[in-house]
């Protein structure tokens, strides 16, 4: 018995040594990153191209021969929109997997619950969400950092815009969502500082169908302009009503805007809709040398290949979130601390798919309203506003 | 001031419209069954996203595509009946509800699988500016909405009043045993009230959809106003629905114009719940029909 015991553990070590080998020859352990996604759940729109993003990177990674000889494995757990199970997630990923670092989660909800969780484990979590309080106050967040454009940036990029063209009376109506209340907020904050007025605040709910009333009461109330803030088909609704209404004063969308699907759904109710953009959708119409354009073309057509969809906004938050670390693994290797300080540190004019990083002490994010395009809606495509 | 006040109005008819037809479905299966399906949402989506993979994906005729999207989804819901409710006969009325529930959440992962999570929509019926009364703008959309609302509500009303197979279906509702020793075969009725209400659902879906475009999760929000929509109006009662509907609708617009858009679903459910306490059987149900019926 014992022998033939024996004989099997040799049969087993002979196996698994023809697999180390048959796998490309990785003579190296892995890296492992842990990736903590909203796959399912309410906020699944985010959770998917996400996660697709990651594994795609995954491959393409390992197919050019890993991070310095080493494969790279991303785990991805799907948190279902839930901070409970992000942190269980995070948990496992920590304890049992022992990652380096993690990618994700999608929301701001599920990315503070993890604030504690990843500054007690001593391990770098680069966030997908766009929460101001993810990255700040930054001497509390030491861990922590983001790769979406903060929502002030946004409204910067949006009130710039107003100023310029004499709109000093505003209307907002925001989608009664995590997101829309976040939207809302950075709206009412940053008016003051750009002389702007808000004189209507109005809400709608995620599954409404018809925001007619919301506009009338925005345009009695005498407002020179609509900013809409949502995700999802409220935008496209409200883009309806706004072109039926015939309101005569300009509609702002969110950086939520940026699907050619929006457009198609609105059809030509969306010529005219203003909206600041990451450059991701409207890579084609930039200067060939822009520092992005090479990279936002590569992921698109990579990601439309492989997925038959855009990646939109949300997939390349989690380019850039994956991208930070692989480049910081492939500088300093599999330390936890090192990868935190490179990060920190050396991602400065880091070209991403959401703007041109600049990490530092005092900024976990990078980006600021600069990453947005004014970008508007003419004969069925985007085009860039000057 | 008359053009904002009608502009909420319409805003309000656009919206009560839809509920109103949502909860048409609900009262067909009850007339029939006593049970509440809560799966209703779900037949609205359908018929919304079907209606779009005939026309836009696989490009045919309009009125073709209709049909198909109907009887797919008639289909369906008689594969829900067969499959959930036959094998489940005799249970209690309860656990049937709670069944509904679970062929909902089933219906939406397979729709998701489908179609995915984006949103979709296609052309209204007839193209052309919105139409312009008393300075407030309506869609033509809506309009047919509202005509086919209309003559849903008539065709109801004459299937369960005017024809035989109509009257032996709410007779099962009111006593199934008696309906069987009178010779009507329940099984029989209560299969046929799913394909109805799944039809019925599934118009609702083709209609609205270019209005207010579909996904595959909106099941559950429809579901819950067309169900108060319902039970406001008096459950079991077509006219009922359609009511109670266009009063959910304009006073969500009501409110949202003249007190603020964040009270708006608040408001109107506390207004229906008032109505509840001081009439309980609804605004056109009658107290005796109530406790002769389970629910």
């Amino acid at each position: 018995m014992k022998s033939k015991k024996h004989g099997f553990l040799k049969f087993l070590a002979v196996i698994t040594v023809l697999f180390c080998f048959a796998a490309k020859g990785y003579s190296k352990e892995p890296y492992k990153i842990g990736a903590i996604f909203s796959v399912t759940g309410p906020a699944s729109f985010l959770g998917e191209p996400e996660k697709n993003t990651a594994l795609m990177l995954m491959d393409q990674i390992n197919k050019a021969g890993g991070i310095n000889g080493h494969p790279l494995e991303i785990i991805v757990e799907d948190s279902k929109s839930a901070e409970a199970d992000a942190v269980l997630a995070a948990k496992k990923l920590l304890e049992k997997d022992n990652v380096l670092a993690i990618v994700g989660p999608s929301t701001t909800g599920e990315s503070m619950a993890l604030v504690p969780v990843m500054n007690n484990a001593k391990t770098p979590l680069v966030s997908c969400a766009a929460g101001y309080p993810i990255t700040n106050p930054v001497n509390e967040r030491y861990w922590i950092f983001k790769t979406p454009q903060y929502d002030v940036s946004a409204v910067e990029a949006i009130y710039t815009h107003m100023k310029k063209h004499g709109i000093t009376k505003v209307g907002i109506v925001t989608i009664a969502t995590g997101f829309g209340d976040a939207g809302r907020k950075a709206l009412l904050d940053t008016a003051p500082k750009f002389g702007i007025t808000i004189v209507a605040d109005e809400r709608y709910g995620a599954k409404d169908s018809d925001m007619t009333t919301q506009l009338t009461k925005i345009k009695a109330a005498g407002a020179q302009a609509v900013i809409n803030w949502s995700v999802g088909p409220g935008q496209v609704v409200i883009t309806k009503n706004w072109h039926d209404l015939k309101l005569g004063i300009p509609l702002y969308q969110s950086h939520g805007w940026g699907s050619k699907k929006n457009i198609e759904l609105a059809g030509k109710a969306a010529e005219g809709v203003i909206a600041p953009l990451g450059r991701l959708v409207v890579w084609d119409k930039l200067p060939d040398k822009h520092p992005q354009k090479a990279l936002l073309k590569k992921y698109e057509s990579d990601y439309k290949a492989r997925y038959k969809g855009e990646p939109g906004t949300f997939g390349g938050h989690a380019y850039d979130a994956v991208m930070m670390v692989v480049e910081a693994l492939k500088k300093v290797g599999p330390d936890k601390a090192k990868i935190r300080d490179y990060i920190e540190k050396n991602i400065k004019k880091w070209p991403g798919t959401g703007g041109i990083f600049n990490m530092s002490e005092k900024d976990h994010c990078g980006l600021d309203m600069t990453a947005f395009e004014m970008v508007t809606v003419k004969n069925g495509d985007w085009e860039i506003l000057k | 001031m008359l053009t904002v006040l009608m502009q909420f109005l319409f805003s309000g008819i656009t919206v009560g419209a839809v509920y109103a037809l949502v909860g048409l479905g609900f009262n067909i299966i009850y007339n029939a069954t006593s049970i509440i399906n809560l799966a209703q949402g779900e037949f609205v989506v359908l018929g919304g996203l079907l209606m779009w993979f005939f026309t836009e994906s696989v490009k045919l005729p309009f009125f073709l595509s209709v049909i198909l999207t109907l009887l797919s989804a008639g289909l369906i819901g008689l594969l829900m009946e067969r499959l959930t409710i036959r094998p489940l006969r005799g249970a209690e009325l309860l656990v049937m509800i709670m069944i509904t529930v679970a062929v909902s959440i089933v219906l939406r992962g397979l729709i998701m699988f489908k179609f995915g999570k984006d949103p979709y929509g296609y052309e209204p019926f007839t193209s052309g500016e919105p139409l312009m009364i008393f300075g407030a703008v309506i869609q033509q959309q809506v309009l047919w909405v509202l005509g086919i609302t209309l003559s849903l509500i008539f065709l109801v009303y004459l299937f369960f009043n005017k024809t035989m197979l109509g009257k032996a279906m709410s007779a099962c509702a009111v006593n199934p045993l008696a309906a069987k020793l009178v010779g009507i075969n329940v099984s029989k009725m209560i299969m046929i009230s799913f394909v109805l209400s799944a039809i019925l659902g599934a118009v609702g879906g083709i209609a609205i959809t270019p209005i207010s475009l579909m996904e595959y999760d909106k099941g559950p929000a429809l579901a819950v106003k067309g169900f108060c929509a319902a039970i406001m109006g008096g459950l079991g009662q077509g006219m009922g629905a359609v009511v109670g509907g266009f009063i959910i609708g304009i006073l969500e617009s009501l409110t949202a114009g003249y007190i603020h858009s964040g009270f708006k679903d608040a408001v109107a459910l506390v207004i229906m719940l008032a109505i509840l306490v001081f009439k309980p059987s609804g605004i056109f149900g009658s107290k005796s029909v109530m406790q002769v019926r389970k629910f």
